[in-house]
């Protein structure tokens, strides 16, 4: 026992920062997988009551464990592939298509630093210096699980469910990038920890309005462009032409069943959380919290007379507090999007991705730079 | 005719049109729902509901005397009975089936029969295990108000 125990200080003693990475990203991997039985849970309720209907209410209470009985039941689902596929890529695909979903949200921060004894936690798994262009690549290496579906399904529909998708993708992958340039020039960052203190400061004093200099307000059309794209970006209506229910049976999904179904599922949920965050965190101050908890904050403190590390975990929650309601926000809104318009046709999917969104996003930039040259950003 | 139905400078703007849409589907919402919940709550059907056939009977004798005019009137030919007499000389049905598959619930029985023996009742859950399930035995359970 004591040597064990000498042992494990010894592996703490050189290992601190390793263990500490490695807690949190079981803990950010582990919360996302829980996010995703709470938003097949949260679209059905949704699509619901936005119908006047009630939507499922039978398992557990409000029917919040729906998602977790459908998991169960895919689980317990023969697998059976049907004979025409191409076993090896029909089996990687789903894969393919949730760990790139995964991986994003590494560089999401999602807290404010505490400092736990002499180590220095910062709330983030990685914070690389490649910030959100990191998003951005891991993001569009999902698109290879689609195709790979659908082409491995040898299927004309499940084919062009795939194409669609890449076209998509590379349509609004443009605009999507551009539309952060105007917040990569006026914070000089990409790092998302970085972007995200800074828009701490204040903006502007509007009488006892103090406006923080969030994305939004000093970017509202770029956060426009990148709201947009991003719902191209994850295939959520009204940009959800791979699956096309209506036109292309189901798109790239439409051979697989059981858990391989649900791993897709599973990848589609997940990338709308990360675009959720990543909008938060660019364009809604990310951690930085809600108007009117700052004073909540300070008056809990003093009242709980909490000093050092218990303050600092305070402040902590409540930032996680901002962040997760931030991004409930958003998810909320994917879900309430889905359920109002209806899918775009392929021309003017391509059209609004190439001649709206695209000008739009260089007009924004160049608007962007003469804004920062006049020194008014 | 060739309907030119151009849309305004606002609705070619979209994003003012998806606006409004999703202020529509917010107000939903929180409006009343109007599911039912089945076995919980039922839907209220009016008297004149046409459900399930029972024979009806007085003292546990049936009022039908098999004289046919039902399954000659019933359009879907669903109603099979077999004529027997009993030592009274009654006529009286020995068997009395009725396809229920076939059955399209239109009452026309109830409205032939001279001697108020078969009716339709109110009962609509009608699933069954057996093929068997319709026979005069089953009918004759007296599930009906009218």
């Amino acid at each position: 026992m004591e040597t064990l125990l000498s042992l494990l200080s010894q592996i703490w003693a050189s290992h601190a920062v390793l263990i500490i990475t490695a807690i949190k990203a079981v803990l950010v991997a582990v919360t996302l997988l829980q996010v995703v039985p709470l938003m097949v849970w949260l679209e059905r309720r949704g699509s619901a009551v936005m119908q006047k209907r009630l939507g499922p209410n039978r398992i557990g209470p409000l029917g919040l464990f729906q998602g977790i009985a459908d998991g169960v039941k895919a689980l317990f689902k023969e697998d059976n592939p049907p004979a025409h596929v191409f076993k090896f890529y029909y089996r990687l695909a789903p894969v393919v298509s949730l760990i790139p979903a995964y991986m994003t949200f590494a560089v999401i921060p999602f807290a404010s630093s505490i400092a736990i004894g002499e180590h220095t936690i910062s709330f983030q798994v990685a914070d690389l210096n490649v910030g959100f262009l990191y998003i951005f690549a891991i993001a569009s290496l999902g698109v290879y699980g689609i195709i790979m579906a659908g082409w491995s399904s040898n299927n004309k529909y499940s084919l062009l469910g795939s194409l669609r998708s890449s076209a998509q993708m590379i349509s609004y992958e443009l605009s999507l990038g551009l539309s952060v340039v105007g917040l990569l020039m006026i914070f000089s960052s990409v790092r998302l920890g970085d972007i995200v203190r800074q828009q701490g400061e204040l903006l502007v004093q509007l009488g006892p309005l103090s406006i923080p200099k969030w994305g939004i307000f000093i970017q509202p059309l770029g956060f426009l462009i990148f709201l947009v794209s991003a719902y191209a970006e994850t295939n959520r209506l009204p940009f959800d032409l791979p699956e096309g229910e209506s036109e292309i049976v189901a798109g790239y999904h439409l051979e697989y069943g059981s858990m391989h179904f649900a791993l897709f599922m599973m990848a589609e949920y997940i990338n709308m959380t990360v675009a959720a965050a990543l909008t938060a965190t660019l364009f809604f101050g990310g951690w930085q919290m809600l108007p009117g908890l700052p004073a909540l904050q300070a008056l809990l403190t003093q009242n709980l007379g909490l000093v050092g590390t218990l303050a600092d975990l305070l402040r902590v929650l409540f930032e996680l507090g901002s962040f997760v309601a931030k991004t409930a926000f958003f998810l909320w809104l994917f879900v309430w999007v889905r359920w109002t318009l209806p899918r775009f046709r392929y021309d003017q999917l391509m059209d609004l991705g190439w001649r709206v969104m695209l000008p739009l996003s260089l007009a924004n930039i160049f608007v962007t730079g003469i804004l920062i040259y006049y020194k008014v950003l | 005719m060739i309907v030119k139905n151009r849309p305004g400078i606002f609705q070619r703007f979209y994003l003012l049109e998806a606006l409004k849409g999703l202020r529509i589907t917010i107000t939903k919402v929180f409006q009343k729902k109007v599911t039912i919940q089945y076995p919980e709550e039922r839907r209220e059907y009016s008297d004149r509901f046409r459900g399930m056939h029972y024979i009806k009977s007085v003292n546990g004798v049936e009022n039908c005397t098999a004289c046919m005019l039902c399954p000659t009137v019933c359009p879907a030919e669903c109603i099979h009975i077999e004529a027997g007499e009993r030592p009274d000389k009654e006529k009286y049905p020995v068997k009395f089936e009725i396809d229920s598959l076939r059955c399209c619930f239109c009452g026309m029985c109830e409205e032939a029969c001279p001697k108020d023996a078969i009716k339709l009742s109110n009962i609509y859950e009608m699933s069954q295990t057996t093929r068997e399930a319709w026979d005069k035995d089953y009918l004759m359970e007296q599930r009906g108000h009218k």
